[in-house]
């Protein structure tokens, strides 16, 4: 564990690189689940939200 | 770093899903629930009567709508951390972003995940004719992501040729052309389904341009706070 000061627009971006991958992997895999994913609990579920937010649905 | 990007793109993302389900439950949810009537055969169009337009709104379905408001704000939490990651690279390359500049983004957004894959699939009412669940899919992400990368590019961007090839990937799913079905079989009147196309369509935009104000302006918020000494 180290202490360092990190500002803004400074940061090195070999170190944003990772955590910005990892956390838009996890929000392109909310939206596959809400919007993408055809089984029928989760369909049915986001069915009105899929229709409304010009995902594919049926 | 990461736990920052994932609190300022899931609060900003899931607060704004709210919003956007209200919008949607008061704007879009009418005119599907109105398209479900036609589907379900309880009302033809085109007939030997003429139909009224004004149908009574029928019961508020709690289950139906919170589970709704739900996914909507599954959904823009999603958004949220797609576009406080990218914000978030775009940062550490020298870019400044203020709430204001966050609109833009929010645009971007809104171009990138509804506009340009509506450009091929429109916003579908319940009961439409349409190609293949699996097909439209993977156009409607090839769309996006080409799209996504081509506004990068056109923002970031210093030479000729990057923008040559982000109008290149803009153009290229249209010019491919969207998965059509064979024939048509819609059951709903057109006045509704262009009703709906719109009305989703408007929604879109104005809950993407509250998301990426607010991703921008809590991203701000946390890089003054992060600009302080701490343990990481």
């Amino acid at each position: 564990m180290t202490t360092h000061t990190t500002t803004a627009g400074r940061t090195a971006s070999g170190s944003i690189l990772l955590p910005a991958i990892a956390a838009f992997a996890i929000g392109f895999g909310l939206i596959f689940m809400t919007g993408l994913v055809q089984a029928d609990t989760l369909h049915d579920a986001a069915h009105d939200v899929r229709h409304a937010t010009g995902f594919p649905c049926h | 770093m990461f736990s920052r990007i994932l609190t300022s793109g899931l609060i900003a993302g899931a607060a704004t899903g709210l919003i956007a389900a209200l919008l949607q439950l008061w704007f879009v949810q009418p005119v599907l629930l109105h398209a479900e009537l036609y589907e379900s055969g309880q009302l033809i169009h085109n007939g030997a009567q003429a139909v009224s337009a004004h149908q009574p709104p029928g019961d508020f379905e709690w289950t139906r709508n919170l589970l709704s408001v739900l996914f909507t704000m599954l959904t823009y939490a999603g958004y949220g951390l797609m576009l406080t990651a990218l914000l978030a690279v775009a940062e550490a390359r020298g870019h400044v972003v203020t709430a204001q500049q966050g609109l833009i983004w929010g645009i971007a957004g809104f171009v990138t995940m509804q506009l340009a894959p509506a450009f091929g699939l429109a916003p579908e009412v319940p009961g439409v004719a349409a190609a293949d669940v699996g097909q439209r899919a993977i156009w409607w992400l090839g769309t996006a992501a080409a799209t996504g990368v081509a506004l990068w590019l056109i923002a970031f961007g210093r030479s000729a040729l990057t923008w040559g090839v982000a109008v290149v990937l803009i153009l290229a799913p249209h010019v491919i052309g969207a998965p059509q079905p064979d024939a048509y079989a819609g059951t709903v009147p057109p006045e509704l389904s262009a009703e709906f196309a719109g009305r989703a369509l408007g929604t879109g935009l104005m809950a993407w341009a509250m998301l990426g104000l607010a991703v921008a302006w809590f991203w701000q918020r946390d890089t003054a706070h992060a600009a302080l000494p701490q343990t990481a």
